[in-house]
């Protein structure tokens, strides 16, 4: 048997459309076995060459070979062609709707009054103040007595404290934080720079501005050359950086027992004055019953209510929210991560 | 204390227009704070004028008095008008709003058929008007008050602005006229005309018959009262309007002249007054302490228990009044009263709060003397009172009587300078000298740096340098104080228990957990029903509760929990998982008892040891409760409920995750489930338990089954040391899987202890994969798998099944295991 240089153009030929025409890769399978195969006209034309005449054999050895690597050439071409057409097809029908994942992982929340606690106790240990705590339940001589508040006080009445039995426990639920600030004060010697988070008591019915049971933060310095001015400068800072680096504060005269001079802080939020806290200088008093100089040593102390201050920033109206513990409230604020 | 500005611009010379904006900012810049501000008659439009009754004609047959009235409203006929009040007669004057007018609340007048009668207007009442809360019957002005058809909105002074200012407990003088007066000028900085200095009785000298008499028996209750006797009084007479409105405008009553002047003093001067009958004294007045007497009715009619230090005022045979708070029933004036004592006196502010707290009678007298009113006045405002009695009633001055004495003032010796260093603004020597003098006192000034001040006698509060920096501070304005912000110490950090709070609360937010805050008032039943025991039922009680039914402090943290839980539940909710960070109180150590302890300086080291040791320790608490799932179920499919496991699982990842080691034990703690509560020990010391809770306890607080809760006691936990790090190999792992038989009372933890134990040191971890439990079985199965690796070589086979089987051996000596194969 013998073949021709135009035959075997006609194998290869044949053999190009039908790799063209493979739609897929089973049809392609088919053109392999067809025409690249063992079996297939180029193979079989060159198992012929052994029949051949040495002489024509390597001329027309190199003819097949050229054609049978056209062949495989574009065979290969066809099938990664198609492999990929194949992949691209297989992902579109993966596709999935990547909006149902929405929310799979279960939600939690910290309490927003934890949130607003942190950001402030960093704030000020930012600022080289000592985040000081106290007991709730707390002696009467430190909530009320060592911070100038005598016996006879209105604030030491049942209508506004609550008092432990026997009444000569002298217990009560600290009214105020501040008792963190004269332990502060009997603990340790000036400088001193604390800021005092914690939940406090009174006995005020549960209504939407009110709760028995709110939290305050104070804070208090003592060092020397303290002035109302580093008060001032102080609370504008904490302010602007709870609500906006434009918010404004002012201080106004007041009064309390364990400052003086006294002044309430407003601050000025959404176009109206809203009150903040209490502060003021140490009264000289107040440092005397710590045993701290005040010949030598002045300080200032401020205080806020906490769930105020939450209701103004994040427009909370109704103190129920706060305190009800429903986990729509808290699931609303997340963990507080910026 | 509500003022109308009339009064404020007789003392103080105010601007001629005076906004509501420019009060209220000017009180405040002082340091008075403005509750509100009315405009008195804005809501009001006339035609409203005085008219007189010319006619009554009772209408018959109705289920309420209905009159039809005649009035000359001075328009030269009779006007008809209905009205449903009494309180009147022929020939009264009222007040008659005429059709066109409207009066507060936008009710406007006009001619009506009603009862069958046209009605051309209304007699008003003073609550018709907006003018006072009195709404008993219509205005009967004083005979010849003003003239008939005259514009009675003018005659009542109705157009005013009335300014109800908080005034602090430190300054008790301006409750008064002439307090707010002074205030308001040192504020603008206009002249003011202190009330106090007038001689009201210049012109009357007393007649000199037997005028009462007083004593001070117990000095420490008064330092200076005075009696002024006052003959033929008229009861009778009508207080004028002029007075009455003002004293309706400070939100009090008119009630008679007697008993009106004495109010109207004291609303213009801050001196309580008291009008005793003097015919009912027997002998002289004192002032003493109740002593022996328990009983005394006050005016009110209430009969008031007295105790043994009760600061009253008794004549020489009874008690006659409760000193500075009330008067008594038996010398009240009366329709019958002749003569009148007059009392003004300078009580002990502590002694009159505690009549005032006892008999929960907050008086507007006691709540001046309780603040300490300006010991000066009270003579002054005596005078005041009996010139007006005088006047008003025909009465006349018969004498009068003192004991003690007003203080002198006190003079404070002070460094000028001490006060700007204070504030932290350099004020001029004549912004300090200013201020001080303009809040009544007198500056000297000794040397440049030494100036004394004599001290107002109403500025009791003025002791020391910080007092005086504060008048300067406000006088001159809080707004000229610079702003400075101090920085505090370096290495200021949070301690490791409030960042181990701060991290368990993220943990749990992170896992799921909704943070709540719950209040710590428990009932006893709750305490019954959650079947606390011990230190847990050792509550302390509080003495005046919110509730009667939860006078209780928490002892844990899962009553409050629960409540939450249920209410969560109760609003649709179908999956919570809760958690609460807190404080508990147990009443379980005896704690020190400390005294009345002086403040006047550091109490000794003993003392404040003792304080504290006063004050109960109070454990810092996680606790979580879960009712239905966390994994939830879903579009993926269904979800998984929130079992004991979980929880046991949370409450050992807590005590990990400090670093701490946690041993599970069985344990049967109420309120858990006793078949299902696990108790977690560091070194064989409880610190958490976890598990389902009691089903009795669930089914008795109407949650769900199967809820569970777990609680860590944070503050229990004790700190860990440094990690010292394991090294990581890198050879092959061998793995080897062990299934065994042990009793079912068997803990697996113990098990997996004694396979860890026989294992040997090249084991890497082990991991319970199977538990299996046959149904009448004591036994149960158990597979682990154990997980080998050697730092420096590949494990032969026969290595690793060297150490599986000196595993097993252990287990079955340890445990009684048998091998399943």
């Amino acid at each position: 048997m013998s073949l021709t240089s135009s035959e075997i153009d006609g194998i290869a030929s044949a053999a190009f459309e039908a790799i063209a025409a493979a739609k897929d890769l089973d049809a392609l399978k088919e053109v392999r076995i067809a025409h690249v195969g063992d079996r297939s006209p180029i193979a079989k034309a060159n198992q012929s060459l052994g029949s051949m005449d040495p002489s024509a054999r390597a001329e027309f050895g190199k003819v097949i070979g050229k054609a049978k690597g056209l062949i495989t050439t574009s065979f290969e071409a066809r099938q990664k062609v198609l492999e990929e057409e194949r992949d691209a097809r297989v992902l579109v029908e993966e596709r999935v709707d990547v909006s149902i994942a929405a929310k799979r992982t279960p939600q939690g929340g910290l309490h927003p009054l934890t949130i607003l606690t942190n950001e402030i106790c960093d704030l000020f240990t930012g600022l080289g103040y000592r985040v000081a705590e106290g007991p709730e339940l707390e002696a009467e001589w430190l909530n009320f007595d060592s911070l100038n508040i005598p016996a006879d006080h209105p604030a030491r009445t049942m209508q506004d404290t609550f008092f432990i039995e026997p009444l000569d426990s002298h217990l009560v639920l600290r009214t105020h934080t501040s008792p963190v600030q004269m332990r502060t004060m009997l603990e340790e010697k000036p400088p001193i720079y604390v800021i005092c988070p914690g939940r406090t008591y009174r006995a005020d019915e549960l209504d939407a501005t009110h709760t028995p049971v709110f939290s305050q933060v104070e804070g208090l310095v003592v060092d020397r050359g303290i002035t109302m001015a580093d008060l001032k400068g102080t609370l504008d800072h904490f302010a602007r950086s709870i609500f906006g680096a434009d918010v404004k504060t002012r201080l106004r005269p007041s009064f309390f027992p364990f400052t003086e001079p006294s002044a309430e802080v407003d601050f000025f939020f959404n176009g109206r004055w809203v009150e903040w806290g209490g502060c003021g200088m140490v009264n000289p008093k107040v440092l005397r019953a710590a045993g701290i100089d005040p010949e030598e040593f002045s300080g200032f102390a401020f205080g806020m209510g906490l769930e105020r201050t939450l209701m103004v920033k994040h427009g909370i109206t109704d103190m129920h929210d706060i305190v009800e513990g429903d986990i729509r409230f808290t699931q609303n604020f997340g963990s507080g991560l910026r | 204390m509500k003022i109308p500005l009339s009064w404020l611009r007789e003392f103080a010379e105010l601007p001629a227009k005076c906004t509501p904006e420019l009060i209220e900012s000017a009180f405040v810049k002082v340091g008075f704070e403005v509750e509100e501000i009315v405009i008195q008659g804005a809501d009001l439009t006339g035609p409203l004028v005085v008219a007189r009754v010319e006619s009554i004609e009772e209408l018959a047959d109705l289920k309420k008095p209905i009159r039809y009235v005649g009035l000359d409203c001075g328009e030269g006929s009779i006007r008809y008008v209905i009205c449903g009040a009494t309180n009147f007669a022929m020939g009264d004057l009222v007040v008659a709003a005429l059709p066109g007018a409207v009066l507060p609340g936008d009710f406007a007048i006009s001619a009506r058929e009603t009862y069958g009668k046209t009605s051309n207007g209304m007699i008003c009442s003073a609550r018709e008007l907006g003018i006072s809360d009195e709404h008993q019957g219509i205005i009967v002005l004083p005979a010849n008050a003003a003239a008939i058809g005259s514009d009675a909105i003018a005659l009542l002074e109705i157009n005013e602005m009335i300014i109800d200012v908080a005034v602090n407990p430190d300054r008790g003088y301006a409750l008064s006229a002439r307090g707010l007066a002074r205030e308001i000028a040192i504020s603008l900085n206009v002249p003011f005309k202190d009330p106090a200095l007038h001689d009201y009785l210049a012109a009357h000298k007393a007649t000199g018959a037997n005028p009462i008499q007083v004593k001070i028996d117990d000095p420490s209750g008064a330092d200076f009262i005075h009696i002024r006797t006052l003959d033929g009084v008229n009861v009778a007479a009508p207080t004028p309007l002029w007075m009455s409105r003002r004293i309706e405008k400070c939100g009090m009553r008119s009630i008679s002249l007697a008993v009106d002047i004495t109010n109207y003093v004291m609303l213009e001067l801050g001196q309580p007054l008291h009008a005793f009958d003097a015919d009912k004294i027997s002998g002289g007045l004192h002032v003493q302490r109740a002593g022996s007497q328990k009983e005394f009715v006050t005016l009110d009619g209430l009969k008031r228990t007295l105790t043994s230090d009760s600061l009253m005022i008794a004549d020489d045979k009874k008690l006659l009044a409760l000193a500075g708070t009330m008067g008594g029933l038996e010398s009240e004036v009366t329709d019958s009263t002749v003569r009148i004592a007059l009392e003004a006196a300078h009580f002990d502010p502590i002694s009159v709060a505690k009549n005032s707290r006892s008999h929960k009678l907050s008086s507007e007298a006691s709540r001046r003397l309780e603040r300490n009113v300006d010991p000066a006045v009270a003579s002054v405002a005596s005078a005041r009172a009996a010139a007006l009695l005088i006047e008003l009633s025909g009465a006349s001055f018969v004498g009068e009587s003192t004991d003690g004495a007003v203080g002198k003032h006190r003079v404070i010796t002070f460094e000028p300078q001490a006060i700007s260093r204070l504030i932290g603004y350099e004020y001029s020597p004549d912004q300090i000298s200013g201020a001080l003098t303009a809040i009544g006192g007198e500056v000297t000034k000794v040397s440049e740096s030494e100036w004394t001040l004599t001290v107002p006698t109403w500025r009791a509060d003025l002791e020391v340098i910080s007092d005086l920096a504060e008048e300067v501070a406000r006088v001159n304005g809080f707004d000229l104080i610079p702003s400075r912000l101090p920085v505090g110490r370096a290495g200021a950090t949070l301690t490791p228990m409030q960042q181990r709070k701060r991290g368990v609360g993220q943990m749990l937010a992170n896992l799921g957990f909704s943070e709540v805050y719950n209040y710590p008032f428990v009932s006893p039943e709750m305490v019954k029903t959650l079947g606390f025991v011990g230190p847990r039922a050792a509550s302390f009680r509080i003495a005046n509760p919110m509730s009667d039914e939860a006078p209780l402090l928490r002892t844990h943290l899962l009553p409050g929990l629960l409540q939450a839980l249920q209410r969560n539940l109760s609003r649709g909710a179908k999956d919570v998982a809760i958690f609460e960070i807190g404080t508990v109180f147990r009443d379980t150590a005896a704690l020190a008892k400390v005294g009345i302890i002086q403040t006047a300086s550091r109490p000794a080291d003993d003392i404040i040891k003792k304080i504290y040791a006063s004050v109960p320790t109070q454990p810092l608490f996680v606790v979580g409760v879960v009712s239905g799932s966390l994994d939830r179920k879903g579009w993926w499919g269904k979800g998984r409920a929130y079992d004991w496991s979980d929880a046991v699982s949370l409450a050992e990842r807590i005590v990990l995750e400090t670093g701490n080691r946690a041993t599970i034990v069985q344990s049967d703690l109420a309120p858990w489930h006793p078949g299902r509560c696990a108790e977690i020990q560091i070194d064989g010391k409880p610190v958490a338990h976890a598990g389902e809770l009691h089903p009795r306890v669930l089914e008795e607080l109407n949650l769900p089954p199967r809820s569970v809760a777990f609680g860590v006691i944070l503050s229990e936990l004790p700190f860990a040391p440094t990690t010292t790090s394991v090294p990581v190999l890198t050879m092959p792992a061998a793995i080897q899987d062990i299934s065994l038989f042990v009793d079912a009372s068997v803990p697996s933890a113990e098990v997996e202890e004694a396979l860890r134990t026989g294992a040997g040191d090249l084991l890497e971890s082990i991991t319970l994969f199977d538990r299996y439990e046959q149904a009448g079985d004591a036994r149960v199965s158990l597979a682990f798998t154990m997980t080998f690796r050697a730092p420096d070589r590949t494990l032969t086979a026969d290595e690793v099944s060297g150490f599986r089987l000196a595993a097993a051996a252990k287990a079955i000596e340890a445990c009684g295991a048998t091998i399943r194969d």
